[in-house]
């Protein structure tokens, strides 16, 4: 391995961190879904690849997915990849990228039957076909009928796909670099991407990766806010690490709550137990989902469900002591089939409601479960900026894939069993550009004097924070201000308010305390780092929001009900201005037009279900 | 007669007792291990107090309430907070588990906490699971196929897919070698319960091609038959999975094919 140890760094409070140095043709920060899959195929093109992680690989947020992965496989009915593109166009309320769309759709089956034939026990039809459910938003025919499309490993799906992924990374001799917390991108004078720098948790060393492409595959923020199914490990650190590259995230304030997350815990319970017959009721034992989407009912896409589930509640219809939820039935279920499909919510619900879901119903409330928005990239996973008006202006070596990215396939809403799709179509996509962009061992050219200056001076700093806001209590107050300010529905008041609280938490950061000054292991000064991942992504996710008057898929203003496209249909581009703490807000075109002639435009019209 | 010491800084010393938190009336104590990897100091356990009544129900709640609220440096993993990504397995009131699952009602009395048994700590409850992933990664965990693939899925039947069941959960937590006395004795050279549990799930796979092969490279009095049927790894496994079960449908595999 080239590595070499130099003792260069800065000075800065008189500390100096030593670096050790390695060299990649290739460096995937991420070993979720997106990542391990972008890692095994430039792996497979023979390039240098290096997987870093905070985690080890199978500890990802992918584990947690539950549902499924769509593909028009067609084995429970007819199917067409055009219709599940109709139905991801549609439930991206027209903010979607229509040529990503169709990439997407076009390759889903072929990434669907590779993994497959890597191992993933999959759930089966009679035949012995991949086993495939009703899901959200997912129809035949232009939205004529109900489709079977999600495929599934009963509701575990992500967990059988994820170890599945890793198994493949080890057969291909991934040098994997685990427990190491990615800091800082090493961007050059002439806004290059040339490697990035990672702290090893074990032993406090400084890791500096040059490579000819970095591809983050770091996920979504959903810890931003206070309620989420996300994992306490989804703090969008390649999100903020972008933003502190200077280059702009797009979309940020679509943010979709899953209908169903346990009320209280948060935990989640896949939109798959809808499709398997299970319904929503309010306190009046209504199944109110049919006055919402007569024809989709209980399986309308995510959004309209937690709009309506928020709407029956503000009514006063909401269930338990202080009728603030809602209620997820499948006690009507036959217990075998619930044992089959669905035996991981069984178990979480039984964990974490004290429900036995054969006899009563589970507690659910809309819950932070994914971020639309992210880095804008091309179907091809290449991070995109907009310079000199050209709006689609590649960064080079730089790559962006997963929740992280915003490519844009979900536009303003995503459709359930839509993003594990996009992890393994668009981290085979991201492997097979770097194949054709980077030559295995090419040289490379020196780094910057000051790659590693960014990423030292912000450790260095917040190791030695002495301020009086604990860590905690500022995540806090960044998580309360955007659960109340930035949920299901806004108005622009209370957008102003929590432009204005979510802004004074941003400039708590000064005065922020780090008690552990260790470098073994300090999760204090670890969590203190995702915190100001995050909060540089609350902020934007505020401000992107105040400023968008429309409402469009998951961005619900009650101040503007109605979609605007004249106005409004185009992509939010903003970038973080940290010295002047502002915002800098300004647009891309939604690419209206399709990869290939084999499908035409989707014109917008009405979204309903 | 020989006499066995442990190393000096092997000995538990007792901690700090952190202050009860102000005003609370619905406390649980807990008693957690500690180790500070840069001093040159014994591990040692600290006592908090917890308030119930501002904490979620679970162990994980309660040590992140404390790292919030108590004590920033308490180190451990976590993530999902779900049971699915097996990040916080730790040793809770004497049997490994995870502690996001694990309600504080399920324990009578002083909640104690330890890491992992028997694996080296790297700091608190934050064991070294180097050696663990590279059981797991030796038994190559992927479908081995020889024949040509066909252009779209496997066939598999209900029946081959069920024989899966109760093995492809495994989440990695090492929850069950971690509980094992043999793999406490022999942990270099037997595989342990969770590497061989997933053995077992690619050689029942009937998709897989490899059956030969993989159990040639299980044959080995340590790697194998290490197992002694002690059965801590199924009374441990937070997912309610059987991995000495799994060991002996191998050892049965290995006999069946001899005669």
């Amino acid at each position: 391995m080239a590595s070499s140890q130099s003792a260069a760094g800065p000075a800065t409070n008189g500390m100096a961190y030593p670096i050790v140095d390695h060299t990649f043709d290739v460096v995937v920060v991420g070993a979720g879904g997106a990542g391990l899959r972008a890692t095994v195929g430039c792996a497979q093109a023979g390039l240098r690849t290096a997987c870093i992680s905070k985690v080890f690989p199978t500890r990802s947020h992918t584990v947690a997915a539950q549902g499924g992965i769509s593909a028009s496989l067609g084995n429970m009915g007819p199917d067409d990849w055009r219709w599940h593109m109709y139905d991801t166009v549609k439930g991206s309320d027209w903010l979607g990228d229509q040529d990503s769309i169709e990439y997407l759709c076009r390759n889903a089956p072929a990434a669907v039957y590779e993994l497959e034939h890597w191992g993933v026990p999959f759930s089966r039809t009679e035949e012995g076909k991949i086993y495939q459910r009703p899901f959200g938003g997912m129809t035949t025919d232009f939205g004529k009928g109900i489709a079977q499309r999600t495929c599934a490993a009963a509701d575990r799906t992500g967990h059988a796909i994820l170890h599945t992924l890793y198994g493949q990374a080890v057969r291909n001799a991934t040098e994997f670099f685990i427990e190491y917390f990615a800091i800082d991108l090493i961007m050059d004078d002439e806004g290059r991407c040339r490697g990035v720098v990672a702290l090893k948790m074990d032993d406090g060393t400084i890791h500096r990766f040059r490579s000819h492409l970095v591809i983050l595959a770091t996920g979504g923020y959903g810890r931003a806010y206070f309620s989420a199914t996300s994992a306490h490990t989804c703090t969008g650190d390649g999100n903020a690490m972008v933003l502190r590259a200077g280059l702009p995230l797009q979309d940020m304030e679509f943010v979709q709550f899953h209908p169903t997350g346990i009320y209280g815990a948060g935990c989640l319970i896949t939109e798959g137990s809808r499709g398997e017959g299970g319904y929503l009721t309010n306190s009046e034992g209504e199944r109110f989902m049919e006055r919402y989407a007569p024809s989709a009912k209980d399986l309308a896409s995510r959004d309209v469900v937690s709009r309506a589930m928020t709407m029956e509640i503000r009514a006063g219809r909401g269930v338990g002591k202080n009728k603030d939820h809602i209620y997820l039935h499948l006690d009507h279920l036959d217990p075998k089939i619930l044992h089959e499909r669905l035996p991981g919510i069984s178990e979480s619900a039984k964990i974490f409601a004290g429900v036995d879901v054969t006899r009563e119903p589970i507690p659910v409330l809309p819950t932070v479960h994914y971020n639309m928005g992210g880095i804008p990239t091309n179907f091809h996973g290449e991070v995109l900026t907009k310079k000199n008006g050209n709006p689609d202006c590649v960064v080079p070596g730089l790559m962006a894939i997963g929740e992280a990215a915003c490519v844009s396939v979900h536009g303003a809403n995503r459709l359930g069993s839509n993003s594990l799709i996009d992890l393994v179509v668009f981290g085979r996509a991201a492997g097979l550009r770097a194949a054709e962009i980077v030559t295995p061992g090419e040289r490379h050219a020196e780094l910057p004097k000051d790659s590693a200056d960014l990423a030292l001076s912000r450790l260095d700093g917040f190791r030695h924070a002495t301020g009086a806001t604990p860590t905690a209590e500022l995540r806090m107050e960044m998580q309360k201000t955007m659960q109340n300010n930035c949920a299901v529905f806004r108005t622009g008041e209370v957008l102003e308010e929590g432009h204005k609280l979510i802004h004074k938490v941003w400039g708590g950061k000064s005065d922020v305390r780090v008690t552990d000054r260790s470098l073994i292991w300090n999760t204090d000064l670890l969590e203190t780092l995702e915190f100001d991942n995050l909060i540089a992504q609350a902020v934007v996710t505020m401000d992107s929001a105040l400023n968008r008057q429309e409402s469009r898929g998951a961005h619900a203003r009650e101040d503007f009900p109605n979609r605007d496209d004249v106005t409004w249909m185009k992509h939010t581009l903003a970038w973080l201005d940290e010295s002047k703490a502002k915002v800098d807000i300004d647009y891309r075109p939604v690419h209206t037009y399709t990869m290939s002639n084999d499908i035409q435009y989707i014109e917008p019209k009405a979204r309903v279900y | 007669m020989v006499q066995l010491n442990l190393p000096k800084n092997s000995r538990v010393t007792k901690g700090k007792v952190w202050p009860k938190p102000q005003g609370a009336t619905h406390l649980q104590e807990f008693q957690i291990y500690r180790y500070d990897p840069d001093g040159e100091s014994n591990p040692r356990t600290d006592t908090y107090y917890v308030d119930r009544d501002d904490c979620g129900p679970m162990i994980l709640d309660a040590l992140l309430w404390i790292k919030n609220k108590i004590d920033p440096t308490l180190t451990f993993r976590r993530s999902c907070r779900e049971g699915i990504c097996g990040s916080c397995a730790m040793n809770i009131d004497g049997l490994n588990t995870l502690a996001c699952t694990k309600g504080m009602d399920d324990v009578q009395g002083v909640i104690k906490i330890y890491p992992l048994p028997h694996m080296p700590v790297i700091k608190d409850l934050v064991p070294d699971l180097t050696r663990f992933y590279a059981q797991h990664a030796s038994i190559e965990p992927w479908l081995h196929t020889t024949s040509p693939q066909p252009g779209t899925e496997w066939r598999q039947s209900h029946e081959d897919r069920e024989k899966l069941d109760g093995l492809y959960e495994c989440i990695l937590c090492a929850c069950c070698s971690t509980s094992c006395p043999s793999y406490w004795w022999n942990g270099d050279r037997y595989l342990g319960p969770a590497a061989l549990l997933q053995a077992y799930r690619w050689l029942i796979d009937s998709r897989d091609e490899a059956t030969g092969e993989r159990l040639d490279n299980l044959e080995d009095p340590f790697r194998l038959y290490r197992c002694h049927t002690i059965m801590n790894c199924a009374n441990t496994c937070p997912k309610g999975l059987n991995p000495a079960k799994a060991i002996a449908e191998i050892k049965k595999m290995m006999v069946a094919r001899q005669v």
